[in-house]
């Protein structure tokens, strides 16, 4: 049997960098900005831990160029933990990826948190070794990272607002558009006009036409700052959430990271939903996106 | 093994992990499965299987919900196979562990593995390894290896299934059986039935 990642044509190591994404399912993954936070994240059970410098809510305050992390501050967190490392690069900075590959970060995520490289193209991914994941707000953005060779695909939501409206959004974008190109399958010529509109290969729209999900996981990530935030995330098809500032902006990082992975493990038991959101301090404050101004927006950044 | 147990669900660990390709593997060989994430759902299975994943995740799952007594419990009476992550989970101790990393295995599969073996993700890997005893022919498996763990220690009563470079790679005990790679994202499910025979 012939499954998308398996197909030559798009590397043989491929099935690898998908591999690894798998491995991260029913899981939270946890941004922190130095060794002391990356083993509060290990301890509350994160599967993964995103070193930069400036979590999105800190980036949105001090504004300037927000940038590919010191190589030495990530090294300092791949020291302290023995969990996955992931790291940002700029959209379209193919070279601060090369950079973080000879790190030996286990995933780059090529992020609209930080100030774009390219206005134009993001990086081919096919060819580096490490596997990247990148946002997307649809359905015809996702394949179009996916043909890049993007080895796993998580909503942008709106990062560091601590409000979860956009990563619904494009959750439910992703989600209804999928359903909506399975009723197509059997028409070539719909197939191939879907394809045009949405920028991406003929082939991988007829794959999702036929199997009705993404062919890499598909997690959420923007604006998730709460137990029953993941959960929702969880509820409505995520397989795994990033929590980015909502842990180290809040009150209590450490209890509030570990009640936010009981809540992704089960995400459809209330009655544990409610045991773990218990006797949590503040959460973070946030900033509601419908009162952002569009320059303020970090979800319109990427091609 | 008595043969009702045959009629039973195969148990799949779903505390954090890759159990969802398991479970595609066991459906196409026609076994019904079930999740299990507390002590009372290891009932009535024919087996269990501890995914891939993070095994400092498992570790804090498994004891936030009390499920350390209760899988060494089933895993004295009915077969257990775990996956990378779940080899490291059923291993009897660690080589080279940080004890701030908090890795605590169950102490069933009488080996010591080293996590991250091989390094991190740039250095996973796949290689063709001839497996003893797999059903049926279809030459070496193609096995993939993922931040894998190495055994770096076996007990006497532990048999070597399959070497990579001279090392273990596949181990069973009993009805315990280990791999440091991943048969379920392959399409290759003669693991998976090898596994059924022992249950």
């Amino acid at each position: 049997m012939q499954t998308f990642w398996t197909d030559p044509l798009r590397g043989e190591d491929f099935g690898r960098k998908v591999g690894l994404a798998e491995m991260l399912k029913g899981g939270v993954i946890m941004d922190v900005t130095n060794a002391e936070q990356a083993v509060i994240a290990q301890e509350a059970g994160a599967v993964a831990v995103m070193a930069l410098e400036r979590i999105p809510s800190d980036i949105r305050k001090s504004g300037g160029i927000a940038r590919m992390s010191q190589p030495a501050m990530i090294r300092d967190i791949q020291k302290v933990v023995s969990i996955p490392v992931m790291a940002k690069v700029r959209i379209g900075h193919f070279v601060e990826a090369q950079i973080l590959e000879a790190l030996g970060v286990d995933f780059i995520d090529e992020s609209e948190v930080l100030t774009p490289a390219d206005n134009v193209n993001h990086v081919i991914k096919h060819p580096f070794k490490v596997p990247f994941v990148c946002g997307c707000r649809n359905l015809g953005e996702a394949l179009r990272r996916i043909s890049e060779g993007a080895a796993m695909i998580r909503t942008k939501g709106e990062a560091g607002s601590g409000d979860v409206v956009e990563a619904v959004r494009h959750m439910r974008e992703v989600l209804g558009d999928i359903a909506q190109l399975t009723t197509l399958k059997d028409n070539r010529k719909a197939l191939e006009a879907r394809a045009i509109e949405m920028r991406a290969p003929v082939e991988l729209v007829a794959w999702v036409a036929n199997n009705g999900k993404l062919p890499v996981p598909n997690f959420a990530a923007g604006g998730i700052a709460t137990p029953a935030d993941a959960a929702m995330m969880m509820q409505l098809g995520a397989e795994t959430v990033f929590v980015g500032s909502g842990i180290f902006a809040s009150d209590d990082p450490g209890p509030r990271a570990k009640a936010i992975v009981d809540a992704v493990t089960f995400h459809d038991d209330p009655k544990k939903l409610l045991e773990v959101s218990m006797n949590l301090g503040e959460p973070m404050r946030g900033r509601a996106v419908n009162e952002m101004a569009e320059g303020e927006k970090m979800a319109g950044r990427g091609w | 093994m008595d043969s009702g147990a045959r009629e039973l669900p195969v148990g799949l660990l779903t505390l954090q992990g890759d159990y969802a390709k398991h479970e595609a593997a066991f459906r196409a060989l026609g076994c019904a499965t079930r999740g299990v994430r507390r002590p009372g759902e290891l009932e009535g299975l024919r087996c269990l299987v501890i995914p891939g994943g993070e095994s400092t995740t498992m570790t804090r799952l498994i004891d936030r919900v009390g499920l350390r007594g209760p899988l060494r419990d089933f895993a004295a009476q009915r077969p257990v196979m775990g996956t990378c992550a779940g080899l490291i989970m059923l291993a009897a101790g660690l080589a080279d562990e940080a004890p701030e990393h908090g890795v605590r295995p169950l102490g069933l599969l009488d080996c010591t593995v080293r996590r991250n073996g091989y390094g991190t993700q740039v250095d996973s890997f796949d290689a063709a390894v001839e497996v003893d005893g797999l059903p049926g022919a279809g030459g070496p498996f193609p096995a993939v290896f993922i931040r894998a763990p190495r055994i770096v220690r076996t007990g006497p009563g532990v048999e070597v299934l399959a070497r990579h470079g001279g090392e273990p790679v596949a181990v069973r005990q009993g009805h315990l059986l280990g791999l440091t790679f991943h048969p379920e994202l392959t399409d290759d499910l003669r693991l998976h039935r090898a596994f059924l025979d022992l249950c």
